[in-house]
């Protein structure tokens, strides 16, 4: 936050797009690119600076994307992996606990104890996948902080392009690199475009 | 490499061995997304179907399919009101046209399923541009599906005890039964399907709410987009997350119609008792449900202009998926006959020969169900068959016309399976026949209608295709497009696709004929796909508004 008050709107000699009235907090510097692969060797350039705080918006997930900004593999599976063994107690717990304990009673000749597993094989197995899909898609939102009704990017307006057409690069104010000149040099040549500077509030 | 797809080949050997193989594989593959047609395209042409005024053809549809829709409701109503007897149903013939349609229905889910996640851990690219309406269908079909046996259980309200409520009845659900089985089965199936496609549905959402202009539809789809941004932060978790609910849904799919077999197979009855149910109910469900998504799709494509997304090839790959699962249940039909026969008990045996077999000509004894029988066979057998032929894969009034066959061929192969099977068992004083009343015929013909006006909202209401994976098919896709030697090659886990073009097949050897045949197959059908399809007549210079933004070619500093 310190280096968001540090720099202020005049450090940024003659910018390149008009900028709106700046009434809010400093988001970030957001810069467009054309093509998927330009946007990709802009990111490892961004990348290899040391930036932490920043991100590329693109309409569909672009291959190798992960590498080029330095990211490793996501926890999804794990958390995927925490929900199938939870479906899986639950339905151990849920078929046993009756069948052998709770209201015993021969059906179709099958025992009562431990070898009528076989039986239980189809509860088990959807209730293992049950837990899981809802492991996976909670745990998706979980880890991308969705839902969320609004974020300062959507205050850019080309920034709508991005689930259009358009490729992005957005470096955010509170990274500890970020120096807004700097930034915008950076951006500009890595071959960015309509370079703009993206507050909180309008 | 830019407009590749539109390249010409010599057809001189020699002049073809100067080419990389390589670089010839990518010129010949036929482009998913054809017409060169770039993001943008592709963002206006699947989103103008939501947001351009409805046209009349769909107000005519919606008025038709509602009232039939509504219908269905009606008479489950009188159902409930009244008694199961208003519906045929009787003894010996306890189930009847109820679960045949539950069967029916959920079969046809099973391909959009199939579409969504097999062919996408199987990295077949093909599939973005139809998994989005077969996953829609596929809902659909289930919620068709579900009310059957909901409803057929005579006593409605005792439905609850399906679940493991505690209760002070002491009545637990019996874990051992397959009917409990089948209800955590379809319940979980019509669960992970509406995840996986809401799933699916958020980048395009995202997409529909940047564009969206209404008061209304702006909060609409910005409440159900979540706030997706498209950044790769987001992508990374995303793509995860799709990968595994694909995986999660494979087996899924496979075990809802085994379970659903299972129904039969662990009964005592002669013609349900047998083995060889699960796989041949899976593929049997695959088939029909892939008829059902060309019965959908073939319209859909001619009404919206979609050719350029769900081309020739699509057509083609799906027909043969039809002809392949048609084999694979004649196959099936046939071997259950020879088991029957081969395993020397008469009461299995008699099922067969002389309850299904056994036709008027032939026969002084005919079964009461034979036309059944036939119609079973010769609808998903034979017919399939003519898939064979190319012309008939590219013809789509051909397609079409099958694929109604197939419609009605899996109609009448539950139908053969249930009704047959249990209107004449071990003691002939209990035979008896069935015979449907109104309201059966009436409940059936309303879930279509009820299928029918879903599929119609959906398209209305909702990206049809999925946009985001489009997009990502497409060359320009690729980041290393115009790197010089920064072919990646390797498989993505981003949506299942390499980057970029890929051959899906090996090249054949250089300089042999079959190779030269292959060249020649496939750039002709490069340019098949541009002459004789009909969207080539809204392609550049459509009338109809189509912003046609793409510059031939469609690839970025091409």
């Amino acid at each position: 936050m310190a280096t968001v008050a540090s720099t202020p709107e005049s450090a940024s000699p003659a910018p390149a797009t008009p900028r709106p009235v700046a009434t809010g907090r400093v988001y970030g510097l957001v810069g467009e690119f054309d093509t998927a692969a330009e946007l990709y060797h802009a990111a490892e350039v961004v990348r290899d600076r040391g930036f932490k705080r920043w991100d590329v918006h693109s309409p569909f997930p672009i291959h190798g994307m992960d590498n080029a900004m330095g990211l490793g593999k996501s926890v999804v599976s794990y958390i995927v992996l925490c929900g199938g063994l939870t479906g899986f107690t639950t339905a151990v717990l849920l078929t046993f606990i009756p069948s052998t304990i709770t209201y015993p009673l021969i059906v179709q000749g099958k025992p009562l104890n431990f070898f009528t597993v076989p039986a239980f094989f189809p509860i088990m197995f959807e209730l293992t996948v049950l837990f899981s899909a809802f492991a996976a898609v909670f745990g998706m939102l979980a880890m991308n902080r969705l839902p969320r009704w609004h974020h300062p990017l959507f205050n850019h307006e080309r920034f709508a392009r991005s689930t259009d057409d358009g490729f992005f690069i957005s470096i955010e104010a509170t990274d500890p690199r970020f120096i807004e000149a700097d930034v915008r040099e950076l951006l500009e040549s890595v071959g960015a475009q309509h370079i703009t500077l993206v507050h909180d509030h309008d | 490499m830019a407009d590749a797809s539109t390249a010409t080949l010599p057809a001189d050997p020699a002049a073809l061995a100067q080419f990389d193989p390589v670089d010839i594989a990518q010129v010949t593959r036929p482009p998913l997304v054809t017409s060169g047609r770039n993001m943008a395209w592709i963002t206006n042409r699947v989103c103008g179907i939501v947001e351009n005024k409805t046209p009349l053809w769909w107000w005519i549809g919606f008025f038709i399919t509602a009232p039939i829709a509504a219908m269905t409701f009606v008479l489950l109503g009188y159902l409930i009101f009244t008694g199961i007897g208003v519906w045929g149903e009787n003894v010996p013939v306890a189930w009847a046209w109820d679960i045949t349609n539950f069967v029916f229905w959920i079969g046809i889910g099973h391909a959009g399923t199939l579409i969504s996640a097999i062919l996408f851990l199987t990295r077949q690219r093909w599939r973005t541009s139809i998994n989005r309406a077969a996953e829609a269908m596929t809902l659909f079909a289930v919620i068709c599906a579900g009310l059957y046996p909901a409803l057929h259980i005579g006593r409605q309200w005792m439905a609850w005890m399906l679940a493991p409520v505690p209760n002070q009845y002491a009545i637990w659900p019996n874990f051992k039964s397959p009917l409990l089985w089948d209800v955590f089965a379809v319940s979980t199936y019509f669960t992970v399907s509406v995840l996986f496609w809401f799933t699916g549905l958020i980048p395009d959402l995202a997409t529909l709410r940047d564009r969206a202009r209404g008061k209304y539809s702006k909060y609409v789809y910005g409440v159900l987009a979540l706030g997706w941004r498209g950044s790769n932060r987001n992508w990374r978790h995303y793509e995860m997350a799709y990968l595994l609910l694909a995986a999660l849904s494979t087996p899924l799919v496979l075990s809802v119609h085994t379970i659903v077999s299972f129904d039969f197979a662990t009964s005592v009855v002669p013609g349900w008792h047998t083995t060889i149910f699960p796989p041949y109910f899976v593929a049997g469900a695959i088939f029909g449900g892939f008829a059902m998504v060309l019965t959908l799709m073939l319209p859909a494509r001619y009404l919206f202009g979609l050719h350029d997304m769900i081309t020739a090839k699509h057509v083609d790959v799906m027909a043969k998926i039809i002809l392949l699962t048609g084999s694979i249940v004649g196959y099936a039909y046939i071997m259950e006959l020879f088991v029957a026969w081969y395993s020397g008990n008469p009461y299995e045996w008699s099922a067969f020969l002389r309850n299904r077999i056994a036709m008027p000509l032939f026969s002084d004894h005919p079964a009461p169900y034979w036309w059944a029988y036939y119609c079973m066979m010769s609808c998903n057998v034979l017919s399939p068959q003519i898939f064979w032929f190319k012309w008939a894969r590219r013809n789509v009034y051909v397609v079409f016309v099958i694929c109604m066959f197939v419609n009605a061929g899996m109609w009448f192969e539950r139908f053969v399976i249930i009704v047959t099977s249990i209107h004449r068992d071990f003691i002939p004083s209990s035979w008896g026949m069935f015979h449907p009343t109104w309201v059966d015929v009436c409940t059936f013909i309303g879930t279509h209608g009820l299928f029918l006006c879903l599929f119609l909202l959906f398209v209305r209401f909702l990206p049809m295709i999925a946009i985001a994976e489009v997009k990502g098919v497409l060359d320009s896709a690729d980041p290393h497009a115009h790197d010089e030697h920064g072919h990646d090659r390797g498989h993505s886990r981003k949506f299942g696709y390499a980057a970029g073009p890929q051959r899906e097949e090996p090249l054949p050897l250089v300089g042999s004929g079959v190779r030269r045949a292959y060249l020649k197959e496939v750039t002709e059908h490069n340019v098949a796909d541009h002459v004789s399809d009909p969207a080539k007549h809204q392609a550049p210079g459509d009338p109809n508004k189509d912003e046609d933004t793409g510059k031939p070619g469609g690839h970025a500093k091409g």
